[in-house]
């Protein structure tokens, strides 16, 4: 288990208050701008020697992001842009941060915008935080006041503004491109990428958006060394990382530990294990909904990384670890992520607008057992018909976690859809309606 | 996608009042110049806020011209996002979350009990008028499953019972308390910490 000095959120938990005073106690802030004075090399080299890979999902590493920035401002503006827009269904540790630990938040983004040469930083909260939103705020006022940020921010001759921006129920406004069509007020639909927001981004001026727990782990990197950071975990994937366990456990909980951690010990040891004991376990989903699941064969030896569980054809993402146990009817489940994902599909692209929807009606039907037999391989050939054909990674969002159910689950599906149209006649499927439109009025 | 559909009664007027005035003034300083169109969506909240809870067309109308945009834009971005209530809600606006994390634990008991409490149907006022539920897609507060969100208070580690409770308090016009209704602390494992242990008694 990680040594308690060496998590960097020491306040995980609100045991000791986050305004500026305890947060100072704990570290922050308490030389900035001795760390500024090091200059914007030696912080980028630095976050590059951590390996800090990107803490939002995809995993790309900080350091090489902050260096695609323009080393010299041009006529445009930098901006620096912070994503808290957490909606991925299991995840919720930015809140945690947002509210327990702002200033943390706050140093790493004027740490960051002094890198990237900005002078505004927008952090977008999805609304439904709002109250976490405004114990961020009263941070920020906390740091005008004091002169940690706004004009020459903590001595260090660098202008930084930072205001938040409210999202508004969006799960897509999670995805880089959409969250910056938001900020400027349009609707959250996603960019064509390239050009990259680095070149050309909020207002069509060089942006760099990070996740706020990605940001907030700057600042302690950079005071005890990029080394002590990347001797955390196991190469390319080090640190530290906020871990939400929830679903079936007995003590659901936020826990910060090292990278490569193994599965078992965080269920067993700080979720207090699984409702009805391990071998109760049916599977796992291990980094967020758009993660493909893990049977409970594999849970047993799995780590806790981009790479290994990359290995086992799923991802880290979010770290959002969703337990179920076989009190659960799996394909229910998925059905139910599969809902959500055909309500927060923004519309923009053709496969991803109808295909959810596809998915959901597919799955639903298959939970009660009414799907036909070759209809299981239909359903394994929409998911990849999206996957891949879209502007953004929702596409691959939204089918994965359906992949991942016919890779691991398809023997349950068959079993309980088992009949054959052709020699069958009696039962009605209604393939041409859309059977959520007969079932609800407001679907 | 979700479809959403505005009320079909419509207010005949709309106006910010002062304290929205001022509150619509700050926010749009925070963006560039000739950047205004980027305060729309704080705006909309504005609006919300000050016309109990829902958005009305003419109030679109109002701010599309108070940000020199066009009408249609400030609708996209109004029908797009699923927080701004095109139609009446009550003045207590309920959200059950039961997406996954959240049903594998028993929110759709949570359900059951908005059933009984307040209406039967999702979007439907209670007898009062003072109460509306629906459920929603996560509210990512997913290690306190389950949970409901009631305006802008998030209330945690619910059953039904404790949501029962709730729900009678709320229609007695009383506001409960916000936060884990199992009496833990925030998102710690509930006894059975394994960390930050010194700080835990400091």
């Amino acid at each position: 288990m990680l040594k308690d000095e060496d998590r960097i959120f020491q306040n995980l938990y609100n045991d000791k208050g986050s305004d500026v005073e305890s947060s100072r106690k704990r570290g922050d802030w308490t030389n900035t701008k001795d760390l500024i004075d090091k200059g914007r090399d030696w912080i980028i080299t630095e976050v590059k020697a951590s390996e800090l890979r990107g803490r939002g999902g995809a995993g790309f590493p900080t350091g090489l992001k902050w260096s695609f920035a323009p080393k010299e401002l041009g006529l445009r503006p930098h901006y620096l842009v912070i994503n808290g827009d957490e909606s991925e269904p299991g995840t919720c540790k930015d809140r945690d941060i947002l509210r327990f630990e702002p200033h943390k938040l706050i140093e790493g983004c004027l740490i960051a915008a002094y890198a990237v040469q900005a002078h505004v930083c927008y952090i977008y909260i999805r609304g439904e935080y709002f109250i976490d939103g405004e114990k961020l705020q009263a941070a920020i006022d906390e740091a005008y006041e004091k002169n940690l940020i706004g004009k020459n921010a903590s001595g260090t001759g660098w202008d930084l503004d930072i205001y938040i921006h409210y999202g508004a129920g969006a799960y897509i406004c999670g995805e880089e491109t959409a969250l910056l069509e938001s900020i400027e007020g349009k609707k959250g639909q996603p960019r064509l990428k390239p050009p990259f927001p680095a070149l050309i981004g909020l207002y069509g001026c060089p942006t760099i958006i990070n996740n706020v727990e990605t940001i907030a782990v700057v600042p302690t990197i950079l005071r005890r060394g990029g080394k002590w950071f990347a001797s955390l975990g196991k190469a390319k994937n080090t640190g530290t990382k906020i871990f939400c366990i929830s679903g079936n456990v007995n003590n659901p909980c936020n826990v910060e530990e090292e990278m490569s951690i193994s599965l078992k010990e965080l269920i067993e040891v700080h979720a207090g294990g699984v409702i009805g004991g391990w071998e109760n376990l049916q599977a796992v989903i291990p980094g967020g909904s758009s993660m493909p699941l893990i049977p409970q064969k594999t849970c047993e030896t799995l780590t806790m990384d981009f790479d290994s569980l990359m290995a086992e054809k799923s991802g880290l993402g979010t770290a959002g670890i969703v337990v179920i146990n076989k009190d659960q009817d799996i394909i229910k489940c998925m059905a139910r992520i599969a809902r959500f994902y055909k309500h927060e599909s923004c519309g923009q692209c053709t496969p991803c607008r109808e295909g959810t929807g596809w998915m959901w009606r597919m799955l639903e039907r298959m939970a009660k057992g009414e799907a036909s037999r070759d209809e299981v391989d239909m359903l394994g050939d929409v998911t990849n018909q999206i996957a891949g054909h879209t502007i953004c990674a929702f596409g691959e969002g939204s089918s994965w976690p359906v992949q991942g159910l016919l890779r691991h689950f398809k023997k349950e599906i068959e079993d309980r859809n088992n009949f054959n149209p052709t020699i069958k006649k009696e039962k009605n499927i209604p393939y041409l309606v859309d059977q959520h439109l007969l079932d609800k009025k407001n679907a | 996608m979700s479809l959403r559909r505005p009320s079909k009664n419509q207010p005949e007027d709309f106006d910010f009042n002062p304290a929205s005035l001022a509150a619509a003034k700050l926010i749009i300083a925070k963006y560039p110049k000739d950047k205004q169109q980027s305060a729309v969506m704080a705006l909309l909240y504005i609006a919300q806020k000050q016309n109990s809870n829902w958005i009305p067309l003419v109030a679109m109308k109002y701010i599309g011209k108070f940000l020199d945009m066009p009408y249609i834009k400030v609708y996209e971005v109004a029908t797009f996002y699923t927080m701004y209530n095109l139609a009446p809600v009550g003045k207590n606006f309920i959200q059950v979350c039961t997406t996954t994390p959240c049903m594998i634990r028993g929110a759709y008991k949570l359900v059951e009990a908005c059933k009984e409490k307040i209406s039967e149907n999702e979007n439907e006022l209670s007898k009062d008028q003072s109460c509306s539920w629906m459920e929603v897609e996560c509210l990512g507060a997913c290690v306190n499953a389950p949970m409901l969100q009631i305006n802008d208070d998030y209330y945690e580690d619910l059953d039904k019972e404790k949501t029962l409770k709730i729900l009678d308090k709320i229609l007695t016009g009383e506001t409960p308390k916000p936060g884990s209704y199992r009496g833990r602390l925030n998102n710690e494992p509930e006894n059975n910490r394994k960390t930050l242990m010194d700080l835990k008694n400091a």
